[in-house]
């Protein structure tokens, strides 16, 4: 009887590892990890301005739809990403305005910019269609994918790295521009620093809000981007509540990395890897409901090992 | 000497209001700002987007109040919410920014449903066994944050956030695997039998007993906070953490029943929602409800006693909106769209700021006389 379960078992992780070492299981980590990465990296740009921007997920579902429209409208994929690119920013521009100007509380702000941007969705796109669900009436442009010279012929290694969605090679200048931003510009001294401390950045003479504002729009632009990837690269067009929670995700992705850009990367390149698990589980016959509570029941495990590994002697208001 | 003597002899109702309660006036002036501001909002909205805007503002804003059955549908609306609503005030009390209030009600609903529909109860007990299996499932959902909270320190949000989707999907993998209605010809349960439903209270309208619960709840969770050591532990906990540990509370003991309190309400809410409104259970997304129950709490600044009100506004707000998405040509999510607006300025400090420096001012040079 135990005999029988260890040896199914054994050829359940067997079949998972065969999987895992596909070149099509790993070409979906990258696909997958690009949404949660760039959200990833708009959580580090404005916590390390010490604003914990909970709304990316909003920001994303917006860039998401107005992605969509824009390219519809404009048939041409490049502007339907950089609006996109600016509903990101407006919606950083919202919360700037909410949290920075009229200073209300930014946990209730952000969860509440979340819900709004749910409902905005589903209003305008029912305006525009006539459907509450998805835009398969608007004609969207998906961004190209993007097969690369040399590297394609490289054997297993060309199958995984080549012919990703432009916006995850993008995804890649984000990360070095953001490591870039924090350690090499100006800007970046500054946003590190109103983290660090705001009060030393006020007595400097400079406003330390003026500081938080341009890392939210940084911020909501980035978002932007993993909103456009959602709706015109993993699915073609966009579906209500699409970002399903990848913009929570990334906070956990970006506390487990310190806030540094690599360590960040390597955590969101983890969530993208379970994703991908996920998507690849029924095929051991696991009902599809259970295989898509994984990626969630990991991010918690890992954010719990995490703080649980970090925790120093109790600390009263812990952050992420 | 009675409060009102007191209030004439000494400067009359301005005084009252904005000397004596001038942090709870200017809260009412804010809220009154926010939802204001909100409302108008609505209204632009709804003459951009319709083509008989009158129509739609009458479906809006009177509609709810014209008939006895849309009386009826805002009681049973506001029953719901304000039992998402009292579960987020005690969560929140315990400053858990905990958003588990939403998969505990809907796994409560579930469980509530699984337990009234497979199980031959005898009269009494099939009530009560089903509401009390809601409640205890809420409170398992709602304590898993809290303990993350309290033994690793894991942010309770971002937890509480990923945990709605676990729920989601483990009961509807429950739901499709062991509990499906195959004649049902969708997703759902068996029929709850009659001896399950809660009895409906007012004839030609939806209202049905749940609303007394809810009635109970909110005094019992009233009395818990405001008047029992456990209460107190939460609220100056809430208040200040640090202080609460000096003054010797157990404050991990304070996170874990409070989180599993508002999760066992919020689980509590979603059976009442399904043996008083459905015949089955047949959600396949989260409902949406523990949402509402934060603006619910917010508009109550975290107070149980102010949750029936904020409840009532919210039901009135959203049975207007369903009218409106039925009856004229504007989507009902522009409720969604209006309620976050209002919650985002309730909390809006600067609303009222310079009204308050005048305030101060005017206290500063008074008293110099």
């Amino acid at each position: 009887m135990t005999g029988n379960f260890f040896s199914t078992m054994w050829a359940n992780i067997v079949t998972i590892f065969n999987i895992i070492i596909t070149s099509s299981f790993l070409y979906s980590v990258l696909r997958l990890t690009t949404p949660i990465l760039l959200a990833t990296m708009s959580a580090l740009v404005s916590d390390r301005a010490g604003v914990t921007n909970i709304s990316i997920e909003g920001a994303m579902l917006f860039a998401a739809l107005i992605g969509v429209i824009g390219s519809a409208y404009t048939q041409s994929c490049w502007l339907g990403l950089l609006c996109a690119i600016l509903a990101g920013m407006f919606f950083s521009l919202l919360l700037s305005f909410f949290h920075l100007k009229l200073k209300t509380n930014l946990v209730l702000t952000c969860i509440a910019l979340n819900s709004f941007s749910s409902g905005l969705t589903i209003f305008i796109l029912y305006m525009l269609t006539g459907d509450r669900g998805t835009s398969t009436a608007l004609p969207s442009v998906d961004m190209p994918k993007v097969s690369i010279p040399l590297i394609r012929d490289i054997p297993f290694v060309g199958e995984i790295l080549s012919g990703q969605n432009v916006l995850t090679y993008m995804t890649v200048l984000v990360v070095i521009a953001v490591a870039i931003l924090l350690y090499k510009t100006k800007l970046g001294i500054y946003i590190r620093a109103v983290g660090e401390s705001p009060q030393a950045v006020e007595t400097a003479g400079i406003s330390a809000n003026r500081i938080r504002f341009y890392a939210l729009l940084i911020s909501g632009a980035i978002a932007g981007m993993g909103g456009a990837f959602m709706s015109m690269a993993y699915i073609s067009g966009f579906t209500k509540d699409m970002v399903s929670g990848r913009g929570f995700i990334a906070l956990a992705a970006e506390a487990m990395g310190h806030g540094q850009p690599l360590a960040s990367t390597l955590a969101a390149l983890l969530f993208g890897f379970t994703d991908s698990l996920a998507n690849n589980l029924q095929v051991l016959g696991l009902s599809n409901d259970l295989a898509r509570m994984v990626p969630y029941i990991i991010t918690i495990v890992a954010l719990a090992l995490y703080t649980w590994r970090s925790a120093k002697p109790k600390k009263v208001t812990g952050s992420l | 000497m009675s409060k009102t003597e007191h209030e004439k002899k000494t400067g009359g109702i301005f005084e009252f209001l904005f000397t004596r309660h001038r942090t709870a006036t200017l809260n009412a002036i804010t809220m009154v700002i926010a939802i204001a501001i909100a409302l108008a909002l609505a209204l632009i909205l709804i003459f951009a987007v319709s083509s008989d805007p009158g129509n739609a503002i009458w479906q809006f804003l009177v509609a709810p109040l014209a008939s006895k059955r849309a009386i009826g549908n805002i009681l049973t609306t506001a029953t719901t919410i304000s039992f998402t609503g009292v579960a987020v005030c005690i969560m929140f009390q315990a400053s858990m920014f905990n958003m588990a209030a939403e998969s505990a009600n809907f796994l409560g609903a579930l469980t509530g449903a699984i337990v009234a529909a497979s199980l031959k109860l005898p009269p009494v007990i099939s009530i009560i066994l089903p509401l009390v299996a809601g409640a205890a499932v809420g409170a398992i959902v709602g304590s898993i944050p809290g303990i993350l909270r309290a033994k690793v320190n894991a942010n309770e949000m971002v937890s509480s956030l990923m945990l709605n989707y676990v729920v989601l999907y483990f009961g509807l993998y429950i739901l499709k695997s062991f509990f499906l209605d195959k004649g049902a010809g969708q997703v759902a349960t068996k029929k709850l039998p009659a001896a399950s439903r809660l009895a409906n209270i007012i004839k030609g309208t939806g209202v049905h007993s749940g609303v007394l619960i809810v009635v109970v709840v909110i005094v019992l969770i009233y009395i818990f906070l405001y008047k029992t050591r456990a209460g107190f532990g939460i609220r100056i906990y809430g208040q200040n953490p640090s202080f609460a540990r000096y003054t010797g509370v157990n404050v991990d003991n304070v996170i874990l029943y409070s989180q599993m309190l508002g999760g066992a309400i919020a689980g509590l809410g979603g059976s009442v929602e399904i043996m008083g409104m459905y015949q089955r259970f047949q959600w396949t997304a989260l409902p949406g409800y523990g949402w509402d129950g934060i603006i619910v709490a917010i508009l109550a600044r975290n107070k149980p006693q102010f949750v029936p009100l904020a409840a009532l506004f919210i039901g009135f707000l959203r049975t207007g909106a369903n009218y409106m998405n039925t009856y004229a040509d504007v989507p009902k999510e522009l409720i969604t769209v209006i309620q976050a607006i209002m919650m985002i300025l309730v909390t809006a400090t600067a609303l009222t700021g310079r009204l308050k420096q005048r305030l101060a001012v005017k206290e500063a040079l008074g008293n110099d006389r």
